[in-house]
């Protein structure tokens, strides 16, 4: 059977790249004794498929990973305790759900990503104005790197929302967890960071974080990234591959070193 | 001290690989510092995916954590683009386990596994803010220390080096934790130099401040303790047995890519088989094998705790443990394993039955095997005693291909005493051969040989041989290369001679070649075991400009009576056995491993009150070189060894 993992990762792990999230979930499998399917070959493999790779030094509430299971009735509520103690601290399993055979790939589900950048450079004001102008265009040419090739297209349409944000926690969101206190000796605390929040489309062309920033100008600085919501959008409706519990999120935060 | 993480995570986005950094693997443990614990920062100077699964820092990190007088954390060296940040912004050397500033600790620890790092020791120390020299430092800065493979020559480190351990580790740490828990309580401060006599005073410890070095010109006349109280000679420190030392019992599962990124077993711990060339065999005398309960154990709660899927069973010929075929299958055959296991063993014994074993635990992913015969030619394999016949490795090679490996890995070394043009040809009529007998299996068969320069090391019987110079070891691969261009089949490979030049002026130095090191790593030559920063330019310059030469230190053949820079440090093996090792190398006759032959008396066991611990009574199966078979086979029994000896079984 397929079964969908949603999860999160918080804290110290985010400087871990896609592959090395893979592995750590290729040996979380076999601790925990899943009997995952493999691929066949000189150099077999576990079948599993995540979703769009997550930047290094991103964190997220809303990683998913769908892993076949060679068995028909695994207790599917039960894998979130099973796995997470099988992780890296900062990797939590959230939520899991059983997946009908023939569901289409995350990759080719998913529309957009919601964002919370906090950046520093510019003060709330200047960023308003520069979100403001932004908004305003009906389109916004850029050339970025793409596979090492230099390519210019028009971002605006993958910008599907823009704002500098209220602190998250506000609005009933998990946000980032408050900087550590600054120790004596310790680094000189900068003009705080600005929260700007993102929903960026994924198709046909992913526009990343890190792009957005420089499309708003020169001097802005990424302090934290956090993805918190994938979406897929069809036929007006809009839904998550696995919603999180009212309660699920802020403990996982809690978990984080 | 607190955590420098707050300035180190902005840092990260702007460097290669930031996991590098973080920590947080399993395993890692986050230790209470208080002032009655003595806090040793083990550092790797590597690049954390190097250093992350040295066994050695593994077993030490685990060892001094368990003790209630001490606690271990761990550094590695900051790659260049993180390095120039740091200093950027004045972030000193650090913990990955707890972030704390390197010179927070009582005790720098550094592990030598390779003498091109020198200079990263250098430049690890200086970024821990601590003077490089040891006359500058005071009270308040850690002690450094040094273990590992190179120490075996401390000299080139000893002005940078506060205290060196001689061999095993396990046991001697324990004991300086003692010294300088002590002088760290005390009530009255004591000079720094009062505790290193103090430490001079523990077995294994080699405190270079505390001797005298005498010279006449170039040459070395004596050198000689400073009291009557620190030892004339240091001996290594020996385990004797490694069934008291079931470590690393929490192996560090490291959370981005590394080097040998699987469970690793150690089954062994020494090598009798006695190739010349080789340090490791010769310092870590005499073997010690892991009851084969106790690996299966390891191996089980390893893969249990970790879910690796492939174990390496490691020690310097991991075949030549007694009853390894049954720990194979055993792992094999675990049902818990679920045949999802795969085992791996570094460094094959060269014959059939090890082919046998190999293939019956690779089952899958079976793409290449290697075998290291190491010479061209069975004269040249007697002069390094690498007894390996033709006849072995054409079995071990028809074995390869006959059970569907398509490609086969052959290790050798060029620039070896008394090597003609004929010797080194014969490493291309080796591979042709090899290939030949490949495809009576497979139309593809492939081999590739794989050609590296001889650095003689200290304390092995090649310590007084001469390197062969860069010119000439050039020209030898150029013969290579001219051989096997138009050899359908075989691939040639070769390390670059230059970089074996250096390694040679690090591993025979003298203290004065200390200074080279300083300049190099002053002129920025770090890494220098990476080729793509590797700079033999700033090692010329600091050899001239310090009136050093190459030719006195690596290309001169030493003479039997002087006095070598390493001699006050023993790995126990007599000189009069390592002379006449090498006379017998000269002469071309191999000697037998003295495991399952008579001893002959190296020292390494009979100084020390030692001896070879085996798991199993019997010589391992089809057991060739060191069980008297194959002397009779590849060639004549050697004269020499008989006159030495008599060799009993008359195989
Ligand atoms: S003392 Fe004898 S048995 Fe021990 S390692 Fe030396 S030669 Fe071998």
């Amino acid at each position: 059977m397929r079964v969908r993992l949603r999860f999160g990762k918080l804290g110290k792990l985010r400087w871990t790249s896609h592959r090395d999230l893979a592995r750590m979930w290729e040996r979380a499998l076999r601790r925990a004794r899943l009997p995952v399917v493999y691929t066949g070959g000189f150099s077999p493999r576990p079948k599993l498929s995540f979703g769009l790779a997550l930047p290094t030094g991103a964190e997220s509430t809303c990683e998913y990973l769908d892993v076949e299971l060679d068995q028909p009735d695994v207790d599917v509520e039960g894998l979130p305790g099973l796995l997470t103690p099988a992780l890296p601290a900062g990797v939590d399993v959230l939520v899991a759900g059983g997946l009908e055979e023939r569901a289409p790939s995350l990759q080719q589900e998913v529309t957009s990503c919601q964002w919370e950048l906090e950046v520093t450079g510019w003060g709330p004001p200047e960023l308003e104005r520069a979100v403001g102008t932004v908004l305003q265009r009906s389109s916004l040419t850029v050339t970025r790197e793409r596979k090492g090739h230099a390519v210019t297209d028009d971002i605006r349409p993958a910008i599907l929302h823009l704002a500098v944000g209220v602190p998250s926690a506000a609005a009933g969101e998990p946000g980032p967890p408050p900087a550590p206190p600054a120790e004596e000796g310790e680094a000189t605390p900068g003009p705080a960071p600005v929260l700007l929040r993102a929903e960026l489309a994924t198709q046909p062309r992913g526009l990343r974080p890190a792009e957005l920033l420089c499309a708003l100008g020169p001097g802005l600085e990424e302090v934290r990234v956090r993805r918190t919501h994938q979406w897929i959008e069809r036929d007006g409706a809009r839904w998550e591959p696995l919603p999180l519990g009212a309660t699920d999120a802020p403990r996982a935060l809690e978990r984080v070193s | 001290m607190s955590s420098l993480w707050p300035r180190i995570e902005p840092l990260l986005a702007k460097v290669q690989k930031p996991a590098r950094y973080i920590g947080c693997e399993d395993g890692a443990q986050q230790p209470v510092h208080s002032p009655g614990t003595v806090s040793w920062l083990l550092v790797y100077p590597d690049a954390y995916e190097v250093g992350l699964p040295n066994q050695g820092l593994q077993i030490l990190y685990e060892i001094l954590n368990e003790r209630a007088d001490a606690l271990a954390e761990r550094a590695y060296a900051p790659w260049v683009d993180m390095e120039a940040l740091m200093r950027q912004r004045g972030v000193p050397l650090f913990s990955v386990d707890t972030h704390r500033p390197a010179g927070a600790f009582d005790m720098l620890a550094f592990n030598l596994s390779a003498e091109l790092v020198y200079t990263n020791v250098l430049n690890c120390i200086d970024l821990a803010g601590v003077p490089v020299r040891g006359a500058h430092r005071d009270q308040t800065h850690p002690l450094v220390v040094a273990g590992g493979h190179c120490t075996f020559n401390p000299e080139p480190l000893a002005d940078f080096v506060d205290l060196f351990v001689i061999g095993d580790g396990e046991e001697v740490a324990g004991e300086i934790t003692q010294v300088v828990g002590q002088w760290r309580s005390s009530p009255r401060p004591m000079p720094r130099q009062a505790v290193l006599r103090e430490l001079a005073h523990v077995a294994g410890v080699y405190v270079p401040s505390m001797y005298e070095v005498a010279y006449d010109g170039p040459r070395i006349v004596s050198v000689a303790p400073r009291y009557p109280d620190v030892p004339e000679r240091v001996e290594k420190r020996t385990i004797a047995d490694l069934a008291s030392w079931p470590y690393p019992k929490r192996q560090l599962v490291p959370l981005t890519e590394v080097v040998h990124d699987r469970l690793n077993v150690e089954i062994f711990r020494g090598c009798t088989r006695g190739c010349r060339f080789c340090q490791a065999g010769m310092i870590t005398r005499p073997v010690r094998e892991r009851p084969a309960e106790q690996v299966r154990r390891l191996v089980r709660e390893g893969l249990d705790r970790t879910g690796y899927d492939e174990v390496s069973l490691t020690s310097l010929s991991s075949a030549d443990y007694s009853g390894i075929d049954e720990v194979v299958a055993g792992i094999i055959g675990d049902p818990e394993c679920s045949g999802q296991v795969s085992v791996s063993l570094p460094s094959l014994r060269v014959d059939a039955f090890t082919v046998g074993i190999a293939t019956e635990i690779q089952k899958v992913r079976r793409t290449g095997l290697t075998f290291a015969p190491e010479a061209g030619t069975w004269r040249m394999r007697q002069v390094i005693n690498k007894l390996i016949s033709e006849e072995d490795l054409y079995g071990a090679v028809d074995g390869a291909f006959s059970q569907g490996w398509r490609r086969v890995k052959l290790y050798f070394l060029t620039g070896l005493p008394t090597e003609t043009d004929e010797d080194t040809l014969g490493i291309a009529e080796l591979a042709r051969q090899c290939v030949a007998v490949g495809r009576r299996h497979t139309r593809d068969a492939s081999v590739t040989a794989s050609v590296g320069g001889l650095v003689p090391k200290p304390q092995t019987p090649f310590q007084w041989f001469g390197q062969v110079p860069v010119a000439e070891m050039r020209r030898r691969i150029g013969l290579l290369r001219d051989a096997t261009r138009r050899e359908r089949g075989v691939a040639l490979r070769w390390h670059d001679p230059e970089a074996t030049l250096v390694e040679g002026l690090a591993s025979r130095g003298d203290r004065r070649v200390g200074a080279v090191i300083e300049d190099v790593w002053r002129g920025g030559g770090t890494f220098q075991e990476w080729s793509e920063r590797f700079d033999l330019g700033l090692w010329e310059q600091a050899v001239a400009a310090r009136g050093l030469s190459f030719d006195w230190y690596v290309h001169r053949h030493r003479e039997r009576e002087e006095v070598l820079p390493w001699a006050h440090v023993s790995a126990g093996l007599h000189q009069d056995f390592l002379w006449h090792d090498w006379q017998d190398a000269l002469a071309a006759s191999g000697v037998e491993d003295c495991r399952w032959t008579p001893c002959y008396d190296c020292g390494a066991c009979t100084g020390y009150g030692l001896e070879h611990v085996v798991a199993s009574p019997v010589p391992p199966a089809g057991g060739s070189q060191g069980t008297g078979q194959d002397l009779s086979r590849g060639g004549a029994v050697p004269v020499e060894l008989l006159h030495r000896r008599p060799l009993e079984a008359g195989v």
